[in-house]
């Protein structure tokens, strides 16, 4: 089984966002850079599938030198090889288009990423690479069963999920719930450092989209604090008075 | 300037973040705005109320293999429907179908494409959406420069407007689809049993490792219960098995913006803001004064929730009876 898994270079979410000097993007300076947390359960998926049916994965990212590192994790959690499409990623398009541009010669039997990058939390990736390569896909999945080419898989939705069939080869976006993702042992961090990783560069479009400007949401909350301090009853009363009255949402 | 919204079904009836959407078309001064309804049977779907949203037309993709959704032949019907009716925008609500389909009507269209957007506006004949990153920590504004556009709006946030006089006409469109369209399919639609989903609900109640144990839970389900309210879970106690996964709000969870949000021995981590903070009003209920969650809140308590939750719940029956 060939599987290609595409991650993505982003951000940890617990680093503190600074806005850069343009006022269109963040300042990186002091950013801590990690794999796509949703990345690494489609890394994770692509591996047992590995397991279980022989073959190989390729960890593919697009954009600059720096995206090898979430290329190197990939490879250290077990991926085979790895493929870096040098490529400015003007918007989720045009990074769309540089992927299915690089995974269309490969002929792989799956495709899996995650369901979202949580930089610009698009979730557009799994959807558009399904059109550019022509490829049924299942998006945001929690459960995954394949038998020879027919693949099952569930979908979260509101209030439930939803039960998708489709066959090989296909994409999968990984949600949370999928598996428990491995951590790299230190002889496999050891062992990527010497896997391959090849450099193509890709040719972006110019973005379909432009940003304006980046701002941080200004908090205009209300703020009041209520004590309970021996006296639960009353901030019970006096917090619902304050829906009622105040916020008008009771 | 036309505008196409996408009308999603669910088991017969248009899903409420579809007339929500009508009124972020109306917001930005839609001339026309247009239904698209892709389904398997029209006659269950054609309801009054969906003639009665205001909408100037609808326009019905009918197709029996629908039966099965699937997201290509769905994404097809629409881009196809956009293309005839002229559509300068297409706006579909970011609701789990919708996340789907909307990438793929772009992509169809070679247009630009702006995710989940909490805010549309026309500035200086431009027209400007919100779509917050980092997981809410900053919102980028994006002008779309392709000529047709399309959104996709997240839900609860622009409120459907009253029924209006019935006025839209229907028309059908045939739409050649192939094999290929239903080469994945929808077979079933598993839905957690009689629990209102906190993607859809109006209020919340989350309530996070400070309820000790998932025995606690009773008092969380009494409260909600009294508030009308869908329970939500924090991904520490989802992690630790008390919850399902499909109550869990944050970034690994569901994004949600409820009118009411109720965050009860939540710490507030900040990939738990990523999935409320577009809430309208904020309540937090913790026993530490200091927890990051009263910074985000409009109306806190600082207080044990085993004592605080029993008084809540019996104020807040006696204000909704
Ligand atoms: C990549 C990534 C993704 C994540 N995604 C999510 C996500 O989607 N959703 C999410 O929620 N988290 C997510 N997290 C986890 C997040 O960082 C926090 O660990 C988690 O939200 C904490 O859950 P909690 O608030 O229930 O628990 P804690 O942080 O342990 O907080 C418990 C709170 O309860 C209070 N408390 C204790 N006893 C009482 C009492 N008797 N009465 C009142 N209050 C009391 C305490 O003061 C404390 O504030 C993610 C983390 C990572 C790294
Ligand atoms: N630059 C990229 N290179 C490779 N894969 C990507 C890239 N950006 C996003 N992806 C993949 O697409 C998924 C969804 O991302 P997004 O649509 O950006 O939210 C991610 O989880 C990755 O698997």
């Amino acid at each position: 089984m060939k599987i290609i898994v595409c991650v993505s270079h982003v951000p940890d979410t617990t680093t503190k966002i600074n806005l850069g000097a343009d006022g269109k993007n963040i300042d990186p300076a002091g950013v801590k850079f990690i794999l796509n947390p949703y990345d690494e359960f489609a890394v994770e998926e692509a591996l047992k599938l590995r397991e279980k049916n022989t073959g190989e994965v390729i960890a593919i990212s697009v954009g600059s030198d720096a995206a090898k590192e979430a290329i190197r994790q990939a490879l250290a959690m077990g991926a085979d090889k790895g493929i870096l499409v040098k490529g400015e990623k003007s918007d989720s398009f045009s990074v769309a288009e540089m992927l299915a541009e690089a995974i269309k010669p490969i002929g792989a039997d799956l495709i899996l990423l995650g369901k979202q990058s949580i930089d610009f939390d698009g979730m557009e990736m799994a959807p558009m690479l399904s059109e550019l390569l022509d490829l049924p896909a299942a998006t945001v999945v929690v459960g995954l069963a394949i038998e020879g080419t027919n693949v099952t898989a569930e979908k979260e939705v509101e209030g439930g999920k939803e039960i998708i069939s489709l066959s090989l080869p296909c994409i999968i976006s990984a949600q949370k719930g999928l598996n428990d993702p491995r951590y790299p042992s230190l002889p496999n961090i050891m062992k990527a450092k010497s896997k391959p990783i090849e450099e193509i560069s890709g040719s972006p479009a110019s973005g379909r989209t432009s940003i304006i400007k980046m701002d941080k949401p200004e908090k205009k909350r209300v703020n009041k604090i209520i004590k309970a301090e021996g006296n639960p009853q009353g901030a019970a009363i006096e917090l619902v008075k304050l829906l009622h009255e105040e916020a008008k949402v009771l | 300037m036309n505008i196409l919204v996408y009308f999603e079904e669910r088991a017969g009836s248009i899903r409420k973040p579809s007339y929500e959407a009508i009124e972020a078309a109306r917001s930005i001064g839609a001339t026309s705005i247009t239904a698209v309804i892709v389904t398997a049977s029209a006659a269950s779907v054609l309801s009054d109320t969906v003639k009665r949203s205001g909408v100037s037309k609808i326009i019905v993709v009918e197709e029996a293999r629908f039966a099965h959704y699937s997201s290509r032949a769905a994404g097809k019907a629409v881009a196809e429907v956009a293309k005839q009716a002229n559509a300068d925008v297409v706006i579909i609500p970011a609701t789990a179908r919708g996340k789907d389909l909307a990438p793929r009507v772009a992509v169809r269209l070679h247009a630009g494409y702006v995710p989940d957007v909490t805010a549309l506006a026309m500035h200086e004949g431009r027209l400007q959406a919100t779509h917050p990153v980092y997981a809410g920590k900053a919102n980028v504004t994006i002008d779309v420069l392709t000529p047709k556009k399309v959104y996709s709006t997240r839900p609860n946030l622009w409120k459907a407007s009253k029924e209006q006089a019935e006025s839209a006409i229907v028309e059908n469109v045939t739409v050649a689809f192939d094999e290929k369209d239903f080469a994945e399919q929808t077979k079933e639609l598993v839905l957690s049993q009689g629990k209102l989903d906190v993607a859809e609900a109006d209020i919340i109640v989350t309530a996070g490792r400070g309820m000790k144990g998932p025995e606690n839970w009773g008092l969380i389900e009494g409260l909600a219960s009294a508030f009308g309210a869908a329970i939500g879970a924090s991904r520490a106690v989802v992690d630790a098995g008390w919850r399902p996964h499909s109550e869990q709000v944050g970034q690994t969870g569901k994004t949600v913006s409820p009118t009411l949000y109720v965050a009860i021995g939540v710490s507030g981590a900040i990939q738990h803001l990523a999935g409320m903070s577009s809430s309208k009003t904020i309540v937090a209920i913790n026993k530490d004064a200091n927890a990051p969650i009263f910074g985000v809140c409009d109306y806190g308590i600082v207080g044990d929730a085993f004592e605080v939750i029993p008084q809540l719940t019996e104020e807040v029956k006696k204000i909704k009876h």
